[in-house]
């Protein structure tokens, strides 16, 4: 089939599954429908260790009778199935309560014309051969940065696409096709209870953008290496850089904090923040979810609603709140189409690379990988393991494990010191290295 | 069995209009003399959860998965496909797709299957979600509501959730291996948060197990859980500043066993002791924690939620001692580890789905009790931590470093238990921290069913357990220094 086919094919299941839930007496209903095929190779120590082969598929729909509202999904692809799914979806809608804020979103927020191009389908046939061999040097290369790498957890080569497809009884249909490369390796420097592990990957949705197969392993090799001898540091209060490695992962905590969900439930220690100072003031953060290619681009949302760019911090200032649908009613507010979540996010810096922000460091803790889940979103509380780097004068004094990093999300966001140049691409939420002062580093 | 091989038959099998002598079939054409194993694995699971906001029930969802998965085994090579349709061209395809892992060697191998007796099941096969009416289940979620909202004025939200699933597996070996196990797990959750003088704070509480929705009305055991959540979340509104440094711990008995499975259960996994990555790789008969611990995985305890009659292999679960009065003594198998390392499997193969392949997990992990009253441990203590509830945890079994989190804790003061403190990570090296428990107390406890294992991507339920531990020394992450 032609993907115009494959296409015309999903948007066609998604209308009969539609038309199924009018049939059985749905007031309004929304349905996803969604298929993936892909392969994966691991190999280790030079052989195959497995090679999967994926596919799966299914949809979900939800249905509503009045402001009632029921949800069923299914990975069988039988007639019957549908049948039986419309209904198990409107039995629930019989039993749930009215709720005033449930329902479609509002017609004019689906997106008007042709959905733009996002460029996100770029499929590679390869073959288990192919992958093999990619995944081997990608190992060999790790092994090879020195002798000291006696171990290894093998090197993944993955490669799949996948078409998402969503429509409602408003008469909207979208469907997206994407692919996703990936090659990853992971290796054991050291022996016995020195032993240090650390990886490397590369991924993207162009196979000729990966990167070297090569440059991946001896990226991972040095890594592992580099963490030889760690020890922890004495308990102190310094400041923490949080390498490009964890720093998206600290502003994944500001994207659930700014989320409609955590908002109307009040389990966010951002509640009431539009408005408000919630970075230093030369902080800027946006989404741009229509750029080509990339990891988190969509052109509607899991309502079905247009996304759209924007600013959510300016000047320091949060200027947007994360919603869906549902969460924007029940804090009634509008929809900013991020049922689901976020679409490429980016922050500014603030122009210094990575040997700069060290400097700018000065005397502290740099933070390569970071352990467990001590994030209170309630409170902003934040304690986690780490491991990384002591830095003194601004270079690397010494490989540090068993620490933890502890502070409060809301005040570490504020206390910003310097945002690097150094972000990781491509990435769903691209951020350079976060230089935050005043954390509380326990050790020995 | 005869009743849950019905089911099977029912729920896998004759929809596809396929028996057990076509699943021979495709399983003996997948075989040749490069292939040391190969199995299928039929699953059909349906699953169901309701969750009350604001005082409705505003959303259900309802979901059947169905599918098999199809693995070949070659040395240290496993291919593996699996498909979302049972019916016999699709398991042929998977099967082809698999066995290409050895291409060379075309004799069909002698398949002898072979019905061994199969062990007792260790729950009843009745579908949870039929165990009651679904005017019921929203009641229930609203008597949670309002009970959680009438014990304080400060309680602002309560979510509460039921979730039930009914799943059938069918297992077929080239090792002979035939079984099937009807599994149902249920699972109730209430969380509220609490507002008073400008600070907020959660709590949580829940439970489940392979059983069905009436276990949560037995002794108001859902009430009681709204009541624990409320006052987890009222105790963390007085909660001060956790301290920093290194120093003693006591360890609440049940889910704070969390330490156990962290510290030590994955290390114990035989996949990573084969492959030498573990920081316990090749210390078996060695002393890895203090002589007061034994430390046991046991998937055959009756209704628990990370018990199993059969693993997702058919081997049937069992007791393990992995280490016993301080000395390692094994790992948890699955087959193609076991087979690998010259060891028999122990029931720990295990697997999130069908389209996912089975590895090393544990199922019901604890620590045996010991001597000590546990009033006794808290006094020992002059400065220290007293943890009793837990978030998540985490280990870098390579290093031996790992991590959780406490939900619930106080500080020691010269013996005595005082003022609560706020979320902190613990940190420590796994057969260090091991070697440091000094006293053991008398009051083992295994938690309420609300453990969920997370493995290269694959979900599994477990359970764990401990009594009262002692620490001398662990990495507190709190921020008051």
């Amino acid at each position: 089939m032609t993907l115009e086919q494959e296409r015309a094919a999903l948007e066609e299941r998604v209308g009969q599954i539609l038309a199924e839930a009018r049939q059985q007496g749905a007031d309004a209903a929304e349905v996803g429908v969604s298929r993936s095929e892909g392969l994966s190779v691991s190999v280790r120590r030079g052989e195959v260790e497995t090679v999967e082969h994926t596919r799966d598929q299914g949809f979900g729909i939800s249905v509503y009778l009045g402001r009632r509202k029921g949800s069923a999904s299914t990975s069988d692809s039988s007639a019957e199935a549908v049948r039986a799914t419309v209904a198990k979806a409107l039995n629930i809608a019989r039993f749930t309560a009215e709720d005033p804020a449930a329902g479609l979103a509002d017609p004019e927020c689906m997106p008007k014309g042709s959905l733009p191009k996002l460029d996100l389908y770029h499929p590679w046939d390869v073959d288990v051969a192919t992958a093999t061999e990619l995944a081997r040097s990608c190992e060999a290369a790790a092994l090879g940065v020195d002798r000291r790498i006696g171990n290894s957890e093998g090197a993944t080569l993955s490669s799949g696409r996948s078409w998402r497809a969503y429509g409602n009884s408003h008469g909207f249909v979208g469907s997206e096709p994407a692919t996703r490369h990936s090659l990853s390796v992971s290796v054991i420097a050291g022996e016995n209870s020195g032993m240090q592990r650390d990886y490397a990957f590369t991924i993207d949705r162009v196979p000729d953008a990966l990167e070297v197969a090569e440059v991946v392993g001896r990226r991972a090799g040095e890594r592992a290496v580099a963490r030889l001898g760690a020890r922890p540091v004495a308990t102190a209060r310094v400041p923490v850089l949080f390498g490009h490695d964890v720093s998206a992962g600290l502003l994944g905590h500001f994207v659930a904090a700014i989320s409609g969900g955590n908002l109307y439930r009040r389990a966010s220690f951002l509640l009431d923040a539009l408005g408000r100072q919630v970075f230093p003031d030369r902080v800027v953060i946006e989404e741009h979810p229509h750029l080509p290619r990339a990891l988190g681009s969509a052109a509607f949302d899991g309502d079905g609603v247009a996304t759209r760019g924007k600013r959510l911090v300016e000047g320091g200032v949060l200027q947007s709140y994360l919603l869906s649908v549902y969460s924007a009613r029940r804090l009634e507010l509008t929809t900013t189409g991020n049922a689901g979540g976020v679409h490429n996010l980016r922050i500014s810096d603030d122009g210094l690379d990575f040997d700069a922000m060290l400097a700018r460091l000065g005397r502290g803790l740099l933070v390569t990988e970071l352990m467990g889940q001590g994030v209170n979103g309630v409170t902003g509380d934040y304690s986690r393991g780490a491991a990384g780097f002591w830095v003194e004068d601004g270079a690397i004094a010494h490989p540090v494990q068993e620490v933890t990093v502890a502070g409060n999300l809301a005040e570490m966001f504020m206390n910003l010191d310097a945002i690097g140049n150094d972000a990781l691409r491509p990435g769903n939420i691209v951020c350079g290295s976060l230089l935050i002062d005043g954390m509380t580093v326990s050790g020995s | 069995m005869t009743e849950a091989l019905e089911l099977a038959r029912q729920r896998l099998l004759a929809p596809a209009e396929l028996d057990e002598r076509a699943l021979e079939q495709v399983l003996h054409g997948m075989l040749g003399t490069a292939i040391d194993y190969a199995d299928l694995y039929l699953q059909y699971s349906r699953s169901e959860s309701w969750v009350l906001e604001d005082g409705i029930v505003r959303d259900g969802n309802f979901a059947i998965d169905q599918g098999a998965g199809v693995r070949a085994v070659s040395g240290e090579k496993t291919g593996f496909a699996y498909s979302d349709e049972l019916l016999r061209p699709a398991l042929e395809k998977a099967a082809g797709a698999a066995r290409q892992i050895a291409r060379s060697g075309a004799t069909p191998g002698a398949l002898a299957v072979r019905g061994s007796g199969p062990p007792a099941p260790l729950y009843a096969g009745d579908d949870p979600l039929a165990s009651l009416p679904d005017a019921d289940k929203v009641a229930l979620l609203q008597r949670l509501d309002r009970h959680a909202r009438a014990i304080d004025p400060c309680v602002s939200q309560v979510t509460a959730s039921l979730a039930a699933v009914h799943e059938v597996v069918l297992i077929l070996a080239s090792d002979g291996t035939f079984a099937v196990d009807v599994r149902p797990l249920v699972r109730c959750n209430v969380s509220v948060i609490a507002e008073r003088g400008g600070r907020r704070e959660r709590g949580s509480a829940g439970g489940g197990g392979r059983l069905d929705y009436r276990m949560f009305l037995a002794s108001d055991q859902a009430m009681a859980w709204a009541e624990e959540a409320v006052r987890a979340a009222l105790l963390n509104l007085e909660a001060v500043p956790a301290p920093a440094g290194s120093m003693p711990v006591v360890l609440g008995p049940g889910w704070p066993g969390v330490l156990l499975h962290e510290a030590v259960g994955h290390g114990l996994e035989g996949d990573f002791n084969r492959k030498g990555t573990s920081t316990f790789s090749g210390r078996v008969g060695e002393q890895v924690a203090s002589k007061l611990c034994t430390v046991v995985d046991e998937g055959c305890m009756p209704n628990r939620r990370g018990s199993l009659t059969v693993d997702d292999e058919g081997t049937p679960t069992g007791r393990t001692v992995l280490i016993e009065n301080g000395v390692l003594k094994g790992y948890m198998q699955d087959k193609h580890n076991a087979r690998l390392m010259g060891t028999a499997p122990t029931g720990n193969g295990r697997r999130q789905s069908y389209a996912h392949l089975p590895m090393p997990r544990m199922t019901n992990t604890y620590m045996l009790a010991g001597e000590h009253d546990p009033e006794e441990i808290l006094a020992s203590v002059d400065r220290g931590l007293y943890a009793v509830n837990f978030g998540g945890g985490q280990v870098d079994i390579t290093s031996g470093k790992f991590v959780f989190s406490t939900t619930e804790a106080y500080l020691i003061e010269n013996g005595k238990v005082t003022a609560p403190v706020r979320g902190a990570t613990l940190i420590g090296n796994g057969p260090e921290v091991m070697n440091r428990i000094s006293m053991v107390g008398n009051d083992l406890a295994l938690d309420t069913g609300i453990g969920v294992c997370g493995k290269d991507g694959q979900s599994v339920p477990v359970g764990v357990g401990q009594p009262t531990l002692r620490v001398d020394a662990v990495t507190v992450g709190g921020t008051a220094h």
